[in-house]
């Protein structure tokens, strides 16, 4: 969820509110957030699959430490989530080992 | 190539310190840092912090950052942001990857501050979405502006874990248990003691041994450990959280340092590994200093004083200071770090468990490390926090040696006094008068000061105490006043509430409540 | 650091429940693998490194290191500060294979 009103902080340094896609769907943040960010307050926790055991990951350190919260965004996989801002039309896909989910 | 004199990587607090400390002496120097923005982790504390004046006292993190950065920039300071440090070589070559390529730098000398990475600790179920640093969690919501989950477990009683939980709530998420698998509270008294006011409950000698859950965390079960730190069968406890905060410490970045091939060790007392520094910071490659947490975890205010007490001597080496410029300033730097290195918390007393008295031989409270608050009869041991006087006048329950002084240049009217060291318990005048103005309240780090009126009313006196959450009580509403564990004692009326620019978002509220609990009330919750 | 003694291991290696609990998070490596490269004669936070890739995944043994060293000590009965650290080496950060394509010797000075 997003902080709406904080007792300490008066403003967060966003952009404008862009779409992005997750996996084809449709969702909205606002530019400049990280990608972690924006998917969180989207309710999105998973954001890969493990190579080997196919286990769900997601973020973990968000400081671009841990590279657990890697995604594919445009094509490109392994991009640490937590510290890419978002950009409008961004498309972002889970990542499966190194891969976007094969077609069955 | 490119060279420069002096090249610092990292703009953390030491960082930036370091890089605005040459520059000033007039020192070719640029900062490398791999984040998008300068100041490291400082602009997502938005606590304010302990210490004296010239150590920032009283300001929350951010705002220093903010100053920081400000004084960076109104020297020209270079700082090349998005810039990842790869590897250092031979003759001080560093390789930095910029614009998705490898550029090399070659330095006169170099600054590694680079920081600290968060420890961890594995379970059950710790790769699940919804197990996060503290750091993350800060990360999500002080910078972000998003939640980083609603009800929420943090593992971890030291500063971090105290300070993240504190904050955790005032970003509306709830905080279901702090747990330690120690013994004893790792963390400053005041910060806990605020914390448990609201109501978050502690368990000491509590690990987590599983998180719940298959894509997202549903649960998290705990259990007590023995003498040896392991989970006691039969004690395991369930709670319905979402997200589990892991807060159990923190480790030098020190990569660079051990590829720069310098001599490294394992110094527990530094928090891990860390490369073997002179006193002025230098390691054992020549021209190759570390500075804050690198050198060993402490607080960000130390780490601004190291960058800029190591950037000195690289300045006096390279010929940009003279040995006497260079002594005079590597003193004060000294004198200020010595202050901030007193005290039970200090460096050299990490793991120390055997404090059983404050430097002016009141007892420390038992409670207060079992279960993050103290009792009344335990404050009785404090002057400060005890004394009775008729009228409004100042309780402070301020009772561990920790270097922090504000208070006392809080007060206009000369009644509160830490003194020279300022690791000593503040005391209270009491020939001087109170005014009730509540500045006291506002200024103390550890939310730790309060003031009492048992004379205010017949029947009633009147609790005022620091306020940082929303939404802000109003004039006249009645709630609950709540006793230091949160728990309900009395029902109480808002009679004032005081906010000012000086006070910098901490309201100074004012709660009228029957006489008899006015040593007991010191939170208010509003009714729902 | 401590002088490497190899005796080889005449009793059977004792799984553990806990055995298949994720240790480094990138590569995937469990406990049990760690405890069996120990029972297999690795005595250094490296040598396991080198022998199962443990913190030579993209984050570099950022998170599990410790719990890496935790774990050998634990089952060489020493303490993590024996068993040496993993050694830094470059690139200390994760950087695309691409990026080393494209080396900038010549910069123009500014």
């Amino acid at each position: 969820m997003r902080i709406q009103e904080h007792p300490i902080i008066e403003s967060y340094d966003k952009g404008k509110l862009v779409t992005f896609s997750l996996d084809g769907k449709e969702l909205t943040g606002y530019e400049g957030e990280s990608i972690a960010a924006a998917l969180k307050a989207a309710g999105v926790m998973v954001h890969r699959y493990t190579a080997k055991q196919h286990k769900p990951r997601g973020i973990f350190c968000a400081i671009g430490r841990c590279t657990d919260c890697v995604m594919i965004v445009n094509g490109v996989p392994n991009v640490r989530t937590c510290i890419t801002p978002l950009k409008e039309g961004m498309k972002i896909q889970t990542q499966y080992g190194v891969e976007p989910k094969k077609e069955d | 190539m490119k060279r420069h004199e002096l090249i610092v990587i990292g703009a953390g607090p030491a960082g930036l310190s370091a890089t605005i400390e040459a520059k000033k002496n007039g020192m070719d120097v640029v900062v490398f840092d791999e984040n998008a923005k300068p100041g490291g982790q400082l602009f997502k504390q938005i606590h304010k912090f302990f210490g004296s004046k010239e150590h920032h006292a009283k300001v929350r993190g951010f705002r220093i950052g903010q100053e920081l950065l400000k004084e960076a920039e109104d020297l020209g300071v270079r700082v090349e942001l998005d810039s990842t440090v790869m590897g250092i070589y031979e003759n001080k070559e560093v390789t930095v990857k910029q614009n998705g390529e490898v550029h090399h730098y070659k330095g006169d000398y170099i600054i590694i501050a680079t920081g600290a990475a968060e420890n961890m600790i594995s379970f059950k179920g710790w790769n699940i979405p919804g197990v996060i640093g503290a750091g993350a969690a800060q990360t999500m919501m002080n910078i972000q502006g998003v939640q980083p989950g609603s009800k929420i477990l943090m593992v971890g009683s030291g500063n971090v874990g105290l300070v993240v939980s504190f904050q955790l709530m005032q970003a509306g998420c709830e905080v279901v248990a702090i747990i330690d698998a120690a013994p004893r509270v790792g963390g400053y008294g005041v910060h806990a003691a605020k914390v448990a006011r609201t109501g978050v409950p502690f368990y000491l000698s509590h690990t987590v041994v599983e998180a719940k859950g298959t894509d997202h965390v549903t649960g998290a079960v705990i259990a007590e450990v023995d003498n040896h730190f392991q989970p006691i069968p039969g004690t395991e406890k369930e709670l319905d959280v979402d997200t589990i905060c892991i807060a159990v410490g923190l480790s030098p970045m020190s990569q660079l340092a051990s590829n720069a091939t310098c001599d490294m060790a394992l110094i527990p007392q530094k928090g891990g590994n860390v490369a073997l520094l002179s006193e002025y910071g230098e390691t054992s490659v020549s021209g190759i200093y570390c500075a804050g947490d690198v050198a060993g975890i402490e607080e960000a205010s130390s780490a601004m004083i190291q960058g800029r007490s190591v950037a000195s001597h690289v300045c006096m080496k390279g010929g940009y200071l003279t040995d006497e410029a260079f002594a005079e300033k590597y003193q004060g730097f000294q004198d200020a770090l010595g202050q901030l290195r007193q005290g039970m918390f200090a460096p050299q007393n990490k793991g120390r468990n055997d404090f059983t008295e404050t430097d002016e031989g009141y007892p420390i409270s038992k409670t207060l490390l079992a279960k993050g608050y103290m009792t009344e009869e335990e404050l009785r041991d404090f002057p400060a926090a005890s004394y009775k006087k008729d009228g409004v006048h100042p309780v402070l329950e301020c009772t561990q040696n920790i270097p922090c002084n504000p208070c006392q240049d809080a007060c206009n009217f000369g009644c509160i006094k830490v003194g020279e060291n300022i690791t000593r318990l503040p005391a209270v005048d009491e020939e001087k008068k109170c005014t009730g103005c509540g500045m006291c309240v506002a200024s103390c780090s550890g939310q730790a000061i309060f003031l009492v009126d048992e004379t205010y009313e017949d029947g009633f006196a009147v609790v005022t105490f620091p306020y940082e959450f929303l939404p802000m009580p109003s004039i006249g509403e009645k709630g609950t006043a709540l006793d230091r564990q949160g728990k309900a004692v009395c029902e109480a009326e808002i009679i004032a509430v005081k906010k000012a620019p000086v006070m910098d978002k901490t309201a100074v509220v004012t709660m009228k409540v029957p006489l008899e609990y006015v040593n007991a009330a010191r939170f208010y919750k509003p009714l729902v | 650091m401590r002088k490497v003694i190899r005796i080889a291991n005449t009793e059977p290696f004792v799984e553990w429940e806990d055995d298949d609990m994720i240790i480094c998070r990138c590569e995937e490596i469990t406990k049990g693998e760690i405890r069996r490269a120990v029972y297999d004669g690795m005595r250094t936070t490296n040598e396991v490194k080198r022998y199962l890739r443990s913190g030579m995944g993209l984050c570099q043994g950022q998170t599990c290191q410790r719990l890496v060293q935790n774990i050998i000590a634990g089952e060489l009965k020493t303490k993590p500060s024996e068993l040496g650290m993993i050694q830094g080496r470059a690139p200390v950060r994760p950087v695309e294979i691409g990026v080393f394509s494209k080396n900038v010797t010549d910069v123009k000075e500014d």
